[in-house]
C-alpha cells in the first residue's frame, strides 16, 4: 500500500528536474526536492531519497546528510496527521507540558512516536513564533495557538475523523 | 506628504490580511523603489541608510549601510551577486519577521529591491523558516504579484537594473539563521557556520558577493528612502534611529507585538503595551531580547530598549523580543528549557557547543528532577564560564546559550541551592522528559 | 625574518602559516585534532586554544584558536596561559562524554592521537555523571573497521575523504551530538584512498580491518621503510612485523612523492608475502611434479642444466635493481633480457628517452599537485597510479588559491578557500578511451581510440608551438578542443602533461611529449610525466636489455639451453601462444621468485626469493627516484633475495665449468658480500644508475654511532613471544642488508636519515601525528632529507640549455580509428583492485577485485553474455555497457581474459545465439 516504495511519480521528478534548473548547483535544490517528496509521502523513505539524489547529481550519502541534518525532513514513516507541539521556552512556560502530558495519554504515544491507527504522529517542534498565543502546536500546515486540554481533545477528535 | 510614526506596521491588518499590490501602492508604497531607481544612484541609497544609523534587527546590531559598503562595486549585470533576507526567525520567543512577513510581504520585497539595487545584486532570496506555511503563501503570493507588475524581473521601471526574487523554505534548524550557516544550507550543505574571512560580502553564497539582512532591518528601507534618513533618526528616542518591534510573551496580560520608537522602556511595554502581569503573577526577571539574551530583574525595567542601554543593563537587545520569568515558574526549569533547545539545535560542528550543551541540559535535567549535586553549580559555572566568551565556539550559538545559563545562575543561584538541597523542584515543577532525538538519525 | 614569542620564547618562524603549526615547529607540545597538515584548518574540535596578545602592553590577551590564526611578525602568545590550559582540558574531557573507555581492546591504542592530546591536556577525572550516547557501527568492507562509539566529531574522515581524495559514499549523518559518520548503509568504502581514514581518524573509529586479524600494539612491532611495489609511483612506506610475520603497511611521509597518503592497493596489497601462494623451500620438478629439495639438491640440478649450454636471464620490472643487475652480471649483457614483450619493451625506452630529452620539467608527485592545467593523454591514471591520479585531483585547486590569496585568505583556510573557490578550478583535460574517476573534476573530457587521442595530441603540440608538425583533416570538434586545451595549458603558470604506457601506443606517449616540448617553449616548467607499468619499470629500463620477443628468436634459433627467470610471470607480458612457443623452445626453466605463478608450471627447478619485506632492494620510481626497502623480517634459510640466488647459481657454474667460471669470478658476481656491493657495482656498470647507490644509506651506516634500531623501546616479548618453545633469550636477527639493528637497540631519533626512519614515535607523540617533528618544517622536507635520489631530473636541467632547440618533435602521426565492421579494437582495462599481480594474493585486495567483463560501448550492447575471440582463444564473458565509450572499442582486464594480449588487438565478438558483431 504505501508508495514509499515505489518509483517517484514523473510529474514530481519534473518539478524537482525544474527546481534543479532553477540553481546555479543542482545541490541548491536539495532542501526544497526533499520537501517536494515530503509533501506528496508525508516522508522520505530511502528509495526516494536514492532517485532525488540522482537527480541532484548528488551521492545518497550526500543528501542524506542532509536529510538527516533538518528537523523538518522525516526519514521514517508519519501518521496521517503530525502533531507539532512547541517545547519551547514561551509555551513551556504557559504550560505545554501539560498538554504534551494529556495528549500522550489520550493518544496512547509519547512524542515521537505515531498512533496505532497510522492517524497522528506526536513531534516537539522548536518556537512557531507564535509566543503571544502561548501555547502553540503545528497541525500539518496549521498554527493553532492558546491551545488548552478542551481545544487539544476537539482537535484530535477532527484529525481521526478525518482519516482516510 | 505624511510622516508615519509606525512606518513598519501602519499597513498591516491582521484581521484583513495583507495589502495587494494596489492596496500598497495606494497607501505609498513602490515610492521608494520609483525614487531609488530613478534619482539615486546605489551609492547614494548606501549612503542614505548610513546616515539613518540603521542596524540590523537581526540581533548582532550591525550598521546596515556599512555592511553593504563591503560589497564589490560592479554592477549586477556584471556580477553575480545575492541579496538574502533573513526570515529564519527561530529564537524562541521572537515572533516580530512574522508578523512582517504575513502583514504586508510586499513591504519586504520593496525593500529587498532597494536593498539589492544599493548592493547591486540580481538574486533575491527569501530564507524562510520550514514552519512558516501562511507567510510562505502570502510572500509567494506577492511576489508573483510584484513580477506581474513589473516590480521585479528584468530591467525594473526602465532603470537598467533587474532583480528577482525566490523564496527559499528551510527546513527547520535554528542555526541555519547564523548568517553564514545559512549560506552553507543554500548551498545545499549540512548548515554548518563558515569562518571569515571571508565575510559574506565578498564570498558569501556560492562563493559570490552576498548580503544577510533581517526582514525587520529590510522593511525598514522603503520608509528611509521615502521619508529621509532624518525622519527615520528622529524616530529613536536615543542614540539609534528609527522604531522597533517589540514583543512580550509569557504571563502578561496581552502578550503581543507593537511597534514603538526604539529606545522605549521595558516597563512602558511589558505595563503598557503587555498590560501587566496576569493577576495573581508577579515578575520575576525577563530575558529582553529572546532566549539567546540574559537575564534582567525588576531592578533594569527602566532600562531603554535600545542596543546600547540594554548592553550596559548585563544583557543585549537582541532581537527586542521579551520573554518574562513570573513568580510562580521555576527558574531551573525555564533555564533547562531554553538549554534544551540550544544543546537541540547545536550544528555539531564544535566541540564545547556540541558536546558541551547536552551536558548542561543533563546537569540542568538533574537539579530540576531533585537528583543534582553539589558539585553540579560548579560544573555549570564552569560552562557558563569557558562557553560564554565568543571566540572559544565556532560561532555565537554556544554563548547565546550562555548567557541565560550565566546570569540565571547569578540571579536565582539560591533557587538552585534549593533544589539541590530539597531533592527537587520547590515549585513542584516535574522536571520534563526529554524530547530529544526529533531529528536523530534513527529517528524522524 | 619572521619570529614570535611563545610563552617569552622568541621563536623564529615562517609567515603564511597557522599559529598552530607555528607552535608546533617551535617545538611546542599544542594538542589539536581537526587541524591536519594536508587537510588545513577549519576550525571545529576547538582544541588548540591559546591566549594570544595583541602587543607588548596588552596584558590580558585572549582566547583565540591557533589553527585559524595567521602568523604575523610579532605575534605574541602563551599556551601555558591557565585559561587556555583549562579550555584545552575542557575540551578533551567534553569529547569525552561519550568516548567508551575501551583503550584496552581499541586497535587505535598505543597510537591514539586522543590518548597522546588525552595525556597532554591532564584531563584524567570523568566528571559527566550521566549515560553516553551510543551509535550502531557499520561494515564498511575488507579494508577499514568502523567504531562510531568512539567518534570525536573532528570532521576530518569526510574532510579527507570527501573534500580531498574526491570520496562520495562517507558523509556526516544527523547534527548536534548525535553527528554521524559513516555511508548510508553498510557497504565497502568504495574511493581508492579509504584506508588512509586508519590514520587520517585521531582515534580508534576506522581502524584497519586486515591488520586486525594480525593485531599487534604499535609498540610491539619492528617498523621498516620500505616502498611500495604495487605501482610506478613509488610512495614510501612503513612495513609493520611482529613475530616474523608481517602485519600491516602504513604510509611513510616523503614530502616530494606521497605524503601523508597512500592508495588502497598499496596499504593492503602487501598480504601476498603472508599468502598461500609464497613459495618457501626450492622445487625441482621430478617426475613431472614440482617437489621440495633442499638447495643442494637444487644448485646441483642447476649445475646440471648449466652444462648443456648457453643460459639467458629474463629480469622483472617488479624485481629490484640489484636483483636484475646480478642476473645481468651472471648471464652477460647479450644474453640478459628485461622479461618485458617487444612492445612494453619499447614504450618503457621510448617513455625513458621522451623523458631524458623533455626540455622542461620532470615533475615530482608533489609539484604535479600545484600544476595549474593539466591535460591527461590516453593513460587511466587513476587505475594504473593511484596516488598520482590523487595529486591530480589537488591541482584543480590551484584556482581556488588564487581566489583565496585575491580575498587575503590564507591558503590553509580550508573550508573558506573551498567556499571562494567553489565557481573556479583549474584546467583538467582528460583524454581517454573510456571514462576515467578523474572525469568529474574534468574541464573537458574526451573519449577516443588511442589513435586519436595521439591525434588530438599531436593537433595540440602544434597550435602551442607551431614547429611541431600539423595535423591534417582532424574533424572540427577536435580541432575546436585542441584549441582550447592549447589555450589553457599556454596560459598556465605550470602545466602538465600526463601519459603513460597503459595503451601501448608510441604515439600517445609521442604526442604527450611533443605537447610538453611545445610548451617548454613558453616555460621552462612545463612538466612532462609518464606513467610506467610496474614498481620498476624506469630503473629495468635504465639498466636495458632483451625483449623477450629476441629472446624467443634465440630460443627457437636453438640458443637457449636454461632460462632464468626471475620474479617474472611471463604469462603477464606474452600471449599465451607465444609463451607457449618460448617455453617449449627452451631444454630447462629455472624461476626465482617469492610468489607461485602459472609460469612455476613449465619451470624444473623453482627457487624461493624474499619479497620487498624480506629483503633490502632499490627501486626507481617512474619519476626517476632511486629508492629502497628493508627487510622487516628476516626469513631463515633457504628463502633469501633474488641476487643470493643468482648469486648463488653462479658459483654453481663454476663448479661444473672451468672456463665459465673463470668469466664469473672476473665479474666479482661472487665475491659480493652484501646488497651493498651490488649496488656499488651496479652504479660502476651502468653510469645512469650511479646515483642509486645514495638511495638510501647503506649497511655501514651508524647513528651516534649505534645502528638505527627499529624497534620501538618499549617493544615487548622478544622471549615471551615464543616462550611456548623455549625461554632463552633470542638474539635479534641479523642481516648484512640493513643498517638496523632489528631490535629496540640502538640509536633512532627524528634528525635521522629519512630513508630509514622505521617508525614515527617521539615523546608524548606515540601516534602518526609525531610526524611532524621529523620534518623541517611541517609538510615540508624530512629532516635528514626527502628519502631517494632523482636519477635524471638534473641530468635534464644540466642540458636543459643546449637541447632546448634540438628538440625534435615526431612526425609520426597515427590515422584516425576506423571502427571496424567485424572486429572491436580491444583495449587493456586498467583496475585499481585486479591489474596489478602481487597485490591480487593478498586476500583483501582479492575481494575487491570484481569478476572479468567486457566492456563496451552503451547502447550498442548485445544482452547477457559475449564470447571474445581472441588470439586463438575463446572467452565467455558477461557485458558491461560503458557510456562514453567509443564505438568500435571493447575493453577488458588481460590477466582476467588470457593473461595477456599484445595491444591494440583486434578481436571478434560472438553472441550466444552464435551471431558476430554487427553481421
Ligand atoms: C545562532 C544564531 C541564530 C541567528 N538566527 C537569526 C534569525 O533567525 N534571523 C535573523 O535575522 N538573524 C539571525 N541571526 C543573526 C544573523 O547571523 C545575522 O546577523 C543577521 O541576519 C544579519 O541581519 P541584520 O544585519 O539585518 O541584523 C542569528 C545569529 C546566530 C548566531
Ligand atoms: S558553536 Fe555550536 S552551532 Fe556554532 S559552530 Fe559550534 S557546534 Fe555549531
Ligand atoms: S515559545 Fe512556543 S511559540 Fe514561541
Amino acid at each position: 500500500m504505501s508508495t514509499a516504495e515505489h518509483p517517484l511519480p514523473d510529474d514530481l521528478r519534473a518539478d524537482i528536474a525544474a527546481l534543479v534548473r532553477e540553481e546555479l548547483h543542482p545541490r541548491g535544490a536539495s532542501v526544497a526536492a526533499l520537501r517536494l517528496v515530503q509533501a506528496r509521502f508525508r516522508w522520505i523513505s530511502t528509495a526516494h531519497l536514492r532517485e532525488v539524489a540522482e537527480l541532484l547529481r548528488m551521492s545518497v550519502e550526500d543528501l542524506d546528510g542532509i536529510a538527516t541534518y533538518f528537523n523538518l525532513l522525516f526519514r521514517k514513516p508519519v501518521g496521517q496527521h503530525v502533531i507539532m507541539l512547541c517545547d519551547s521556552v514561551s509555551c513551556w512556560i504557559m504550560g505545554r507540558e501539560h498538554l504534551c502530558a494529556h495528549l500522550c495519554r489520550t493518544l496512547g504515544i509519547r512524542p515521537g512516536e505515531t498512533t496505532e491507527d497510522g492517524a497522528i504522529t506526536l513531534l516537539p517542534i522548536v518556537c512557531l513564533g507564535h509566543c503571544d498565543h502561548a501555547p502553540a502546536l503545528l497541525v500539518n500546515e496549521t498554527l493553532h495557538g492558546n491551545v488548552d486540554i478542551a481545544s487539544l481533545d476537539r482537535l484530535t477528535d477532527t484529525l481521526r475523523g478525518t482519516l482516510r | 506628504m505624511s510622516f508615519p510614526d509606525r512606518p513598519l506596521t501602519a499597513m498591516i491588518d491582521v484581521a484583513a490580511g495583507p495589502p495587494d499590490c494596489m492596496a500598497y501602492e495606494r497607501a505609498g508604497g513602490w515610492e521608494a523603489v520609483r525614487r531609488a531607481l530613478k534619482n539615486l544612484t546605489p551609492a547614494e541609497v548606501v549612503d542614505t541608510v548610513t546616515r539613518s544609523k540603521l542596524r540590523g534587527r537581526g540581533g548582532a546590531g550591525f550598521g546596515t549601510g556599512q555592511k553593504w559598503s563591503f560589497v564589490p562595486k560592479e554592477p549586477a549585470s556584471e556580477r553575480r551577486k545575492y541579496l538574502i533576507a533573513n526570515a529564519d526567525e527561530m529564537e524562541p520567543g521572537t515572533f516580530k519577521d512574522r508578523l512582517l512577513l504575513e502583514g504586508n510581504p510586499l513591504q519586504l520585497v520593496e525593500g529587498m529591491i532597494l536593498a539589492a539595487y544599493a548592493i547591486q545584486a540580481g538574486h533575491g532570496i527569501i530564507f524562510l523558516r520550514g514552519e512558516y506555511h501562511l507567510a510562505c503563501k502570502r510572500l509567494d503570493q506577492a511576489i508573483a504579484e510584484a513580477r506581474h507588475e513589473g516590480w521585479l524581473g528584468e530591467n525594473i521601471l526602465g532603470s537598467g537594473f533587474s532583480f528577482d526574487i525566490h523564496v527559499h523554505s528551510s527546513a527547520g534548524r535554528y542555526i541555519c539563521g547564523e548568517e553564514t550557516a545559512l549560506l552553507t544550507a543554500l548551498e545545499g550543505r549540512r548548515a554548518t557556520p563558515r569562518s571569515k574571512p571571508p565575510f559574506p560580502q565578498t564570498g558569501g553564497l556560492w562563493g559570490t558577493p552576498s548580503v544577510v539582512n533581517n526582514v525587520e532591518t529590510l522593511c525598514n528601507l522603503p520608509h528611509i528612502i521615502t521619508n529621509g534618513p532624518e525622519w527615520f533618526l528622529a524616530l529613536g528616542t536615543g542614540t539609534d534611529g528609527g522604531t522597533k518591534l517589540y514583543g512580550v510573551s509569557g504571563r502578561v496580560c496581552r502578550p503581543g507585538t507593537w511597534e514603538l520608537p526604539i529606545g522605549t522602556s521595558l516597563r512602558e511595554i511589558i505595563e503598557d503595551h503587555a498590560g501587566g502581569m496576569l493577576p495573581g503573577y508577579g515578575l520575576r526577571a525577563l530575558l529582553p531580547g529572546g532566549a539567546s539574551t540574559a537575564f534582567l530583574d525588576v531592578t533594569a525595567l527602566d532600562v531603554a530598549m535600545d542596543y546600547g542601554s540594554v548592553e550596559k543593563a548585563g544583557s543585549r537587545l537582541g532581537t527586542g523580543m521579551a520573554i518574562i520569568l513570573d513568580d510562580r515558574t521555576c527558574p531551573v526549569g525555564m533555564i533547562h528549557n531554553l538549554e534544551h533547545f540550544f544543546a537541540q539545535e547545536s550544528c555539531g560542528w564544535c566541540t564545547p557547543c556540541r558536546d558541551g550543551l547536552p551536558w548542561v541540559e543533563r546537569l540542568l535535567m538533574a537539579i530540576e528532577a531533585g537528583t543534582g549535586e553539589e558539585e553540579d553549580l560548579e560544573q555549570l559555572d564552569r560552562h557558563a564560564r569557558m562557553l560564554g566568551t565568543p571566540g572559544r565556539t565556532f560561532c555565537a550559538h554556544a554563548p547565546g546559550a550562555m548567557a541565560p545559563l550565566a546570569s540565571g545562575l547569578k540571579l536565582f543561584r539560591e533557587d538552585f541551592a534549593e533544589h539541590i538541597t530539597q531533592h527537587g523542584c520547590p515549585l513542584q515543577h516535574a522536571a520534563r522528559s526529554l524530547e530529544r532525538g526529533r531529528d536523530d538519525q534513527h529517528s524522524y | 625574518m619572521t619570529s614570535i614569542h611563545i610563552d617569552g620564547r622568541t621563536c623564529p618562524t615562517r609567515p603564511d602559516i597557522n599559529l598552530l603549526q607555528a607552535c608546533l615547529e617551535a617545538g611546542a607540545s599544542l594538542p589539536y585534532f581537526c587541524w591536519h597538515p594536508e587537510l588545513g584548518s577549519v576550525g571545529a574540535c576547538r582544541q588548540c586554544a591559546v591566549r594570544q596578545f595583541s602587543g607588548a602592553d596588552d596584558k590580558t590577551g585572549r582566547i583565540v584558536m591557533a589553527c585559524m590564526t595567521p602568523v604575523t611578525d610579532g605575534t605574541i602568545v602563551s599556551i601555558d596561559d591557565a585559561e587556555a590550559r583549562e579550555f584545552r582540558e575542557g575540551v578533551i574531557e567534553w569529547m569525552m562524554v561519550n568516548h567508551p573507555h575501551d583503550c584496552p581492546v581499541c586497535e587505535e591504542g598505543s597510537e591514539c592521537h586522543l590518548q597522546d592530546m588525552t595525556v597532554m591536556t591532564g584531563h584524567n577525572t570523568r566528571r559527566y555523571r550521566f549515560t553516553k550516547r551510543t551509535h550502531r557501527s557499520q561494515d564498511l568492507g575488507p579494508f577499514v573497521k568502523h567504531e562510531m562509539n568512539r567518534c570525536i566529531a573532528c570532521y576530518r574522515c569526510v574532510r579527507f575523504y570527501r573534500d580531498y581524495a574526491g570520496g562520495d559514499d562517507l558523509a556526516a549523518f544527523a547534527s548536534h551530538d548525535n553527528v554521524y559518520f559513516g555511508r548510508a548503509a553498510d557497504g565497502t568504502l568504495e574511493n581508492a584512498f579509504s584506508g588512509n581514514l586508519v590514520e587520517i581518524c585521531p582515534t580508534g573509529v576506522f581502524t584497519d580491518k586486515p591488520f586486525s586479524g594480525a593485531y599487534s600494539r604499535k609498540w610491539d612491532m619492528r617498523g621498516a621503510p620500505s616502498v611500495c611495489v604495487h605501482c610506478a609511483v613509488g610512495c614510501n612506506t612503513i612495513v609493520n612485523a611482529r613475530q616474523e610475520t608481517v602485519r600491516r603497511v602504513l604510509n611513510r611521509y616523503n614530502g616530494e612523492v606521497n605524503r601523508y597518503v597512500l592508495c588502497d592497493r598499496g596499504r593492503f596489497g602487501h598480504g601476498f608475502v603472508n599468502a598461500a601462494s609464497r613459495i618457501r623451500t626450492p622445487l625441482r620438478r621430478i617426475n613431472g611434479q614440482l617437489v621440495p629439495v633442499s638447495t643442494q639438491d637444487a644448485m646441483a640440478q642447476f649445475s646440471r642444466m648449466a652444462a648443456r649450454g648457453p643460459v639467458v636471464g629474463i629480469a622483472s620490472s617488479r624485481a629490484s635493481l640489484e636483483s636484475c643487475f646480478s642476473l645481468r652480471v651472471l648471464v652477460g649483457a647479450d644474453r640478459f633480457s628485461t622479461g618485458q614483450s617487444r612492445q612494453e619493451q619499447d614504450c618503457a625506452e621510448l617513455g625513458l628517452s621522451l623523458l631524458r630529452t623533455h626540455p622542461g620539467l620532470i615533475p615530482a608527485l608533489h609539484d604535479m599537485e600545484s600544476a595549474d592545467a593539466v591535460l591527461v593523454l590516453g593513460e587511466d591514471v587513476s587505475a594504473t597510479a593511484p596516488r598520482l591520479g590523487l595529486s591530480l585531483r589537488q591541482s584543480v585547486r590551484q584556482a581556488s588559491f588564487r581566489a583565496a590569496d585575491a580575498a587575503k585568505v590564507p591558503r590553509w583556510m580550508d573550508a573558506a578557500v573551498r567556499t571562494l573557490g567553489s565557481e573556479c578550478s583549474s584546467a583538467l583535460f582528460i583524454a581517454t578511451p573510456a571514462p576515467t574517476d578523474l572525469d568529474s573534476i574534468a574541464q573537458e573530457t574526451f573519449h577516443a581510440a588511442p589513435d586519436d587521442i595521439a591525434r588530438l595530441g599531436f593537433a595540440i603540440a602544434h597550435r602551442i608551438d607551431p614547429a611541431a608538425p600539423a595535423v591534417s583533416d582532424l574533424v572540427e570538434s577536435q580541432a575546436a578542443l585542441a584549441d582550447r586545451i592549447a589555450m589553457a595549458l599556454v596560459a598556465a603558470k605550470k602545466p602538465l602533461v600526463v601519459s603513460g604506457m597503459q595503451y601501448g601506443s608510441p604515439a600517445l606517449m609521442r604526442a604527450a611529449a611533443g605537447i610538453a616540448a611545445a610548451l617548454a617553449t613558453k616555460t621552462p616548467v612545463a612538466a612532462l610525466s609518464l606513467v610506467f607499468p610496474d614498481c620498476n619499470s624506469m630503473g629495468l629500463a635504465m639498466v636495458g636489455g632483451l625483449s623477450l620477443d629476441a629472446v624467443l628468436e634465440k630460443a627457437e634459433a636453438g640458443e637457449i639451453a636454461t632460462l632464468v627467470i626471475l620474479e617474472n610471470d611471463l604469462s603477464r607480458h606474452l600471449d599465451p601462444a607465444v609463451l607457449a612457443k618460448l617455453t617449449e623452445a627452451v631444454p630447462g626453466i629455472v624461476i626465482i621468485d617469492h610468489t607461485m605463478t602459472p609460469l612455476c608450471e613449465t619451470a624444473c627447478l623453482v627457487l624461493p626469493a624474499a619479497p620487498f619485506t624480506e629483503c633490502s632492494g632499490t627501486i626507481v620510481s617512474q619519476e626517476g627516484r632511486a629508492q629502497r626497502y628493508f627487510p622487516v623480517v628476516f626469513p631463515s634459510a633457504p628463502i633469501q633475495s633474488g641476487w643470493r640466488w643468482v648469486q648463488a647459481l653462479g658459483q654453481h657454474i663454476i663448479v661444473e665449468d672451468e672456463a665459465a667460471s673463470a668469466e664469473i669470478r672476473a665479474t666479482g658476481l661472487t665475491d659480493w658480500r652484501r646488497m651493498d656491493d651490488v649496488t656499488l657495482a651496479l652504479a660502476r656498470d651502468i653510469p645512469v644508475l650511479a646515483a642509486a647507490v645514495g638511495a638510501a644509506p647503506g649497511a655501514d651506516y651508524r647513528l651516534e654511532e649505534q645502528r638505527p634500531r627499529n624497534e620501538p623501546h618499549r617493544a615487548s616479548g622478544r622471549t615471551v613471544i615464543r616462550s611456548h618453545i623455549s625461554v632463552r633469550d633470542q638474539p635479534p636477527p641479523a642481516s648484512p642488508d640493513t643498517p638496523f639493528s632489528n631490535s629496540m637497540e640502538g640509536a633512532y631519533g627524528p634528525d635521522m636519515p629519512a630513508a630509514l626512519v622505521p617508525y614515527f614515535r617521539t615523546p608524548a607523540w606515540n601516534s602518526v601525528q609525531s610526524l611532524s617533528r621529523f620534518q623541517q618544517e611541517i609538510g615540508g622536507a624530512m629532516r635528514g632529507g626527502d628519502p631517494g635520489v632523482r636519477l635524471f631530473a638534473d641530468l635534464s636541467s644540466d642540458q636543459q640549455d643546449n637541447r632546448q632547440p634540438l628538440y625534435s618533435y615526431s612526425l609520426d602521426i597515427p590515422a584516425a580509428f576506423r571502427p571496424q565492421s567485424d572486429k572491436v579494437l580491444l583495449l587493456p582495462e586498467g583496475r585499481l583492485f585486479g591489474s596489478e599481480e602481487l597485490s591480487l594474493h593478498s586476500p583483501p585486495v582479492a575481494a575487491r577485485s570484481a569478476a572479468p567483463a567486457l566492456g563496451l560501448p552503451a547502447g550498442d550492447v548485445p544482452p547477457g553474455r559475449v564470447t571474445l575471440h581472441l588470439n586463438g582463444g575463446v572467452h565467455d564473458l558477461p557485458v558491461q555497457e560503458i557510456a562514453g565509450l567509443p564505438e568500435g572499442i571493447a575493453l577488458c582486464p588481460p590477466h582476467m581474459v588470457s593473461r595477456a594480449f599484445v595491444f591494440p588487438c583486434q578481436a571478434s565478438l560472438s553472441t550466444a545465439d552464435g551471431k558476430g558483431k554487427r553481421t
